[in-house]
């Protein structure tokens, strides 16, 4: 087998957010709730990085633990670091006190959910959001408003009709760029975004990408984008990490992942997404379902569903495999499964 | 009936075929208005569908595709026959629909018989089926109502059968279960059931996968497709995503509709509106969705001129695209070009409506909008 790594320091260059062992769980009454298992990756600075999961795979718990915003009773356990940029002490997230961590928040790591009409308040204006972001956190109001304007037009808005609008008034789209805008007001340097799209139409979510790639070169920002939509991030992210069942199955490059997958569960995501330029025969729908957290299977969570599993797979959890450099997949099966589940991109883009 | 000529992609010839037509239909809505300014103010009126005439023949799939508010789900409400258009007739093998509604005339159809065979599943399955009730109890109704002659063990042997049919087994057990206990796959299928119950002509499927996980979406459509093949029943099926359209209209050889606006900009073909795109529109739709592809995929600005849609009360005059076409000229502000119009099907029934399709068409020689780049010549017609 290939050499093999231990879960500590899987991808070190440079990190901004070094998350490691990162757990959180339900406490029930029967038994716990494991919503996301033993998680490390790091967000290296600059990049963007995809998580992609389905549904109810941890996804958007990750995001949460990364700020230590996980609501209760949910426990997060495991270390979260943040390093600054300016080379100042590294600061530990999950043991943050309330105060520091608020600041914390929006001043160095900022957060746009789905959905911007729930983040807005209604009965504010949009001006009134920034003007209060910028009090709230003592910051010079009128150099922020300042930023607020170029922020806005930066993400194709017209800053003087969006600020005097409450968010009632603008379309989904503008709303949620309205929101992004928002979020970057107090100079963050890393943006987790938590399906900042999955709520808008095709054309707007791909115009959303195009601006946000544009802005991370602007403000040279570090980009955690989670979403269910594969295709969507994959030209966006220089890296991808897959999330099945509350557990991390593989993260690569882009590239790595949609040409050389080295684990059946992305290798079958890849065959279910249906997909503009693949032979409608080549898709495949993924065989049974997802594990409730309450009763995840002991050692790979994708054993269940997994052609390639064998006693070893629903005994023990699977290590982790370098497969290339920047490439590492959580599978025994690592060297089988281009044969067991075939996914040929460039057969499929050709068609 | 119909004296059209030409055998476009919205329409067909073959009269017998064709179990839904729509006429020049528009549909209307006036905004709601405060008590005061009822009294002074037109109402607004916001041009949900405008003048669309289209033919649903038997056995046929149909994905209608267009952004949120482009008039999709309210003209495919209006093809089976629940939304009433403010203009044009729909009608039901020949018979109109609303004239078997109102009692006019003499029907021949009965409205019941017309209702039944055309069924609708809704985007959200959890909410379209009733939380207080088993799925047993949500299938029996309609066949309680519709067949009341039917003994019990018939009907439920008809619904075990059918739930068996879309893969919920044991059906016995599925039956009696809450919408609650149903993954929202399976809720999905239970609606499906409810709708094929009836033995529709045409389905309505709105959104049906869109809500449904990644890995689940593939497997529904087929699940569609096999369905449509086995009860003949013609599918509309809106998306705001076009590579699940695709994979619809593809196997089952149906046609593909974009819509901007309340107008059908573009139809025919999957194959030829996705890899040789008429409409403008239709380009920056293929844009929009993704490629799986990193390398082949880079990101691009938008190309449109606008990224906003605008407001449906008030549409852009002429060609309701030219404020965010990257192609529109001085004309195009103007005069409103048909679909079909300057195509004459060059592709086999493919159409759209642009005056970028006839290269004899004023069009060409028209002053090129500001912010359109003007260097550009005519690449349509390589």
């Amino acid at each position: 087998m290939q050499g093999q790594t231990t879960q500590r320091g899987p991808d070190s260059a440079d990190p901004v957010i070094e998350a490691r062992n990162v757990s959180v769980t339900y406490d029930l009454e029967h038994r716990d709730a494991m919503v996301l298992d033993d998680v490390s990756i790091d967000l290296r600075r600059g990049e963007i990085l995809g998580v992609v999961g389905e549904s109810g795979s941890g996804k958007s718990m990750l995001a949460n633990a990364m700020m230590d915003a996980v609501e209760e009773p949910g426990i997060t356990t495991g270390d979260v670091t943040y390093y600054p940029e300016d080379g100042g002490d590294p600061v530990s997230i999950l043991d943050l006190p309330t105060e520091e961590l608020k600041s914390f928040r929006w001043e160095e790591v900022s957060m746009v959910f789905q959905g911007a009409l729930s983040s807005f308040n209604p009965t504010m204006s949009i001006r009134g959001h920034f003007e209060e972001t910028l009090d709230a956190h003592d910051y010079d109001v009128e150099e922020g408003m300042e930023r607020a304007r170029q922020l806005l037009s930066d993400l194709y808005l017209d800053p003087d009709r969006v600020l005097d609008s409450y968010a009632h008034e603008l379309s989904g789209g503008m709303s949620q760029r309205a929101l992004i805008a928002l979020s970057l007001i107090l100079e963050p340097q890393v943006l987790l975004m938590d399906e900042p799209t999955a709520a808008l139409d095709l054309l707007m979510q791909r115009s959303i990408l195009s601006l946000l790639a544009d802005i991370k070169e602007k403000y040279d920002l570090t980009i955690l984008f989670i979403t269910h939509d594969l295709p969507l991030v994959a030209g966006l992210a220089d890296r991808l990490a897959i999330l099945y069942a509350f557990e991390l199955a593989e993260v690569g490059t882009a590239e790595q992942i949609a040409h050389n997958s080295k684990h059946p569960y992305t290798r079958a995501l890849l065959q279910a997404v249906p997909n503009l330029d693949a032979p409608t025969e080549t898709m495949r729908p993924i065989e049974g379902t997802a594990p409730n957290p309450a009763h995840v299977p002991n050692g790979c969570h994708y054993a269940p569903r997994c052609p390639l599993a064998t006693s070893e797979c629903h005994q023990e959890t699977p290590p982790w495999v370098d497969v290339e450099e920047d490439h590492r997949s959580a599978c025994f099966h690592t060297d089988e499964a281009a044969d067991a589940v075939p996914f040929d991109l460039e057969e499929v883009s050709d068609a | 009936m119909s004296d059209r000529a030409s055998p476009a992609a919205n329409t067909f010839d073959d009269e017998d075929d064709v179990v839904m037509s729509l006429e020049d239909v528009s549909v209307h809505f006036e905004k709601e208005q405060g008590v005061v300014s009822s009294l002074f103010d037109e109402p607004e009126t916001v041009q949900a569908v405008d003048d669309v005439s289209l033919d649903i023949p038997e056995n046929d799939v149909l994905a209608l595709v267009g952004e949120s508010g482009c008039g999709k789900t309210t003209l495919g409400k209006t093809i089976i026959g629940v939304q009433r258009p403010t203009e044009g007739t729909v009608s039901y093998r020949g018979q109109d629909v609303w004239d078997a509604k109102d009692g006019r005339g003499d029907p021949e159809i009965e409205h019941g018989d017309i209702r039944r065979a055309l069924q609708m599943i809704h985007q959200d399955p959890g909410a379209a089926l009733n939380p207080n009730r088993k799925v047993l109890t949500t299938l029996e109704a309609p066949l309680k109502k519709w067949e009341p002659d039917t003994d019990t063990e018939d009907r439920r042997a008809r619904i075990f059968a059918l739930l068996d049919r879309v893969g919920m087994q044991p059906p016995e057990d599925y039956a009696h279960r809450f919408p609650h206990q149903l993954s929202g796959g399976e809720q999905q299928r239970v609606a499906l059931v409810r709708a094929l119950l009836m033995n529709p002509d045409v389905i309505l499927a709105d959104e049906a996968v869109s809500a449904l996980d990644v890995s689940l979406r593939v497997e529904t459509m087929d699940l569609l497709l096999e369905l449509q093949e086995q009860f003949n029943t013609s599918f509309v099926f809106i998306s705001h995503n076009l590579s699940n359209a695709r994979y619809l209209a593809k196997e089952a050889g149906g046609r593909i509709g974009i819509m901007y606006l309340g107008e059908i900009v573009e139809i025919g073909p999957p194959e030829e509106v996705l890899n040789d795109p008429q409409h403008p529109y239709s380009k920056v739709l293929r844009w929009a969705t993704a490629d799986l592809d990193p390398t082949a995929q880079e990101m691009t600005d938008p190309p449109v001129r606008s990224i906003d849609i605008p407001d449906p009360v008030d549409p852009p005059s002429g060609c309701r695209f030219h404020t965010r076409c990257p192609e529109a000229r001085e004309v195009c502000t103007t005069e409103s070009p048909e679909l079909g119009e300057g195509a004459e099907s060059p592709g086999g029934g493919r159409c759209a409506a642009c005056f970028r399709t006839d290269p004899d068409h004023e069009y060409w020689d028209s002053e090129p909008l500001e912010g359109v780049d003007d260097a550009e010549t005519p690449s349509l017609e390589k």
